[in-house]
Formats: C-alpha cells, sequence, structure tokens
C-alpha cells in the first residue's frame, strides 16, 4: 500500500500549484480557482491522515471542508459578478479604487 | 497495482493542475480543475473514502465546477490577462515564492513527526457511508447544524449581492 508520506507530498505539490496560481494569475476567477485547488489538496492529507489513523475524523472535516467551499464560491462568485457589474473587469490589478 | 494507479492518478493530478495555472483561457482552466478534482477523487477511492470519493465528484467537480464555467461564460472573461503585465516583477516573485514554499513544507513533512501507516485490515470501513453519518448525527451533530445554517447565509448572501442594482434601479424609477 502506498505510504502516508507519498499523499501528503502529492498534497504539498498541488497546494504549491494553487499559491503559484493566486499569486501569478491576474485573473481572479483562476486565483478562485487556484484557492479551491488548495483546499483540495488540504482535503487530501486529512483523508491521507485519517486513513493512517484508522479513524473517519479526518474524512469528517473534509467533508465540512467542502460545504464551506461550496458556501464560499457561491457568495465569492456573487461578489465577482457584482465588481464585474461596477467595473467591467476581472483583472485583479484593474480593480485599485483604494489605491492611493 | 495500487503503486501504478497511485502514480499514474498523481501525474494527471500535478499535469492539470500545472495546466490550469498556466493556460490562458479561464474556460480551459475550470476543464483542467474538474480533471484534477476527478483525479483526486479516484485517489480517495484509494484511500478508502468511497463517500468523499463519491462528494468530490458531485460537489466538487459538479457542483461547483458548473457554477465557475456558468460565471466564466457569463461574465465573458475568458481572456481577461491579455494585454501588458501592470507589475512586472509579479510573475518571478510569485514564482520564487512558490517555490521557497515548496520546499519549506518539503523539509516540515521530510523532519517531521513520523507517520504512522495504517492497520489497513482494520480500517477497510472508516470510509463507508454509515461509519460518517453514524460520526456526522452524533459527535458531529452541532457543526453539521452550523453547516447547514452555513449554507442558507450564503444562498441569502448570494441573492443579495447580485440582486442589490435591480432593486435599487426599481426604487429611482418609482
Amino acid at each position: 500500500m502506498i505510504s502516508t508520506n507519498a499523499y501528503v507530498l502529492l498534497s504539498a505539490i498541488l497546494f504549491t500549484i494553487g499559491v503559484v496560481g493566486v499569486l501569478v494569475r491576474r485573473n481572479v476567477i483562476v486565483m478562485f480557482m487556484s484557492v479551491e485547488l488548495m483546499l483540495n489538496s488540504a482535503n487530501l492529507a486529512l483523508i491521507a491522515f485519517s486513513r493512517a489513523r484508522a479513524e473517519s475524523d479526518g474524512q469528517i472535516i473534509t467533508f465540512f471542508v467542502i460545504a464551506v467551499a461550496a458556501a464560499e464560491v457561491a457568495v465569492g462568485l456573487a461578489l465577482l459578478v457584482s465588481i464585474f457589474r461596477a467595473k467591467k473587469t476581472t483583472n485583479v490589478d484593474d480593480v485599485n479604487t483604494l489605491k492611493g | 497495482m495500487e503503486t501504478f494507479l497511485f502514480i499514474t492518478t498523481a501525474i494527471v493530478a500535478v499535469g492539470a493542475a500545472l495546466a490550469m495555472v498556466l493556460s490562458s483561457n479561464a474556460v480551459h482552466s475550470a476543464l483542467f480543475l474538474i480533471l484534477n478534482f476527478c483525479s483526486v477523487a479516484i485517489l480517495y477511492f484509494l484511500l478508502r473514502a468511497p463517500f468523499l470519493g463519491a462528494v468530490q465528484v458531485t460537489v466538487y467537480a459538479g457542483a461547483i465546477m458548473v457554477l465557475f464555467l456558468f460565471v466564466i461564460m457569463l461574465l465573458g472573461a475568458e481572456n481577461a490577462e491579455l494585454g501588458e503585465e501592470k507589475i512586472g516583477w509579479q510573475k518571478p516573485a510569485g514564482l520564487v515564492l512558490g517555490v521557497a514554499l515548496l520546499a519549506e513544507i518539503g523539509y516540515v513533512a521530510y523532519r517531521g513527526t513520523k507517520l504512522i501507516d495504517a492497520p489497513v485490515a482494520d480500517a477497510t470501513n472508516i470510509g463507508a457511508p454509515t461509519t460518517i453519518s453514524a460520526k456526522l448525527f452524533s459527535t458531529y451533530l452541532l457543526p453539521f447544524e452550523v453547516i447547514s445554517i452555513l449554507l442558507l447565509i450564503a444562498v441569502v448572501g448570494t441573492v443579495v449581492l447580485t440582486r442589490r442594482r435591480v432593486v435599487a434601479r426599481e426604487e429611482r424609477q418609482s
């Protein structure tokens, strides 16, 4: 069977790709998708630890993370739509009204 | 067999994640993210979490990504990044910070506490829907109820955020 270390390593790689996506991309929807990727990699690590400890608590936490992510996506995309209506852009560099 | 399946799925997952970050079209990004979520669901099945694998496919790869695709199509934001970069050093700085983070996580995972490997024979049914639901409705009942309230608030918030301008316009007209 695959060791927990392999899953944690894969989870770390996916998390880093998500972080780089948030830092590098300027399209706010793609940045949002990178956040989803990070949540997903954390879920993978949680389930790997859940198997390593032979307890289902990690899987229940993953269930909650998925539910919170669903709520976050609903509100976040609604915010994006209203920002797009006001600014006509989805590039985060163009949304700089607070910039002094 | 399990090793082969893990390695193949892991390569697909990492490749899809990289393609998601690198592709310039947001619709392609969303489709690659769906591929990544499906391969992670396969990993959940490998980790003996069939319930969460199914939830991953239906909720994440199904519902959430459909919402993403819908919003991208609605706003027409596939190519939002064409044109020149406003802050030139942003991309190299992001890459350097990402590599630093990966090195850090790798070091912690390598030097950290020794991870235990499961007695799999005892652990075969920890991910079964019956086990999950039994715990969800006893030990984790309060968080479960809070989640339902949170989802309700999210629905109300979404409606408020997207309806406000229409309501304002109607008030101005009357």
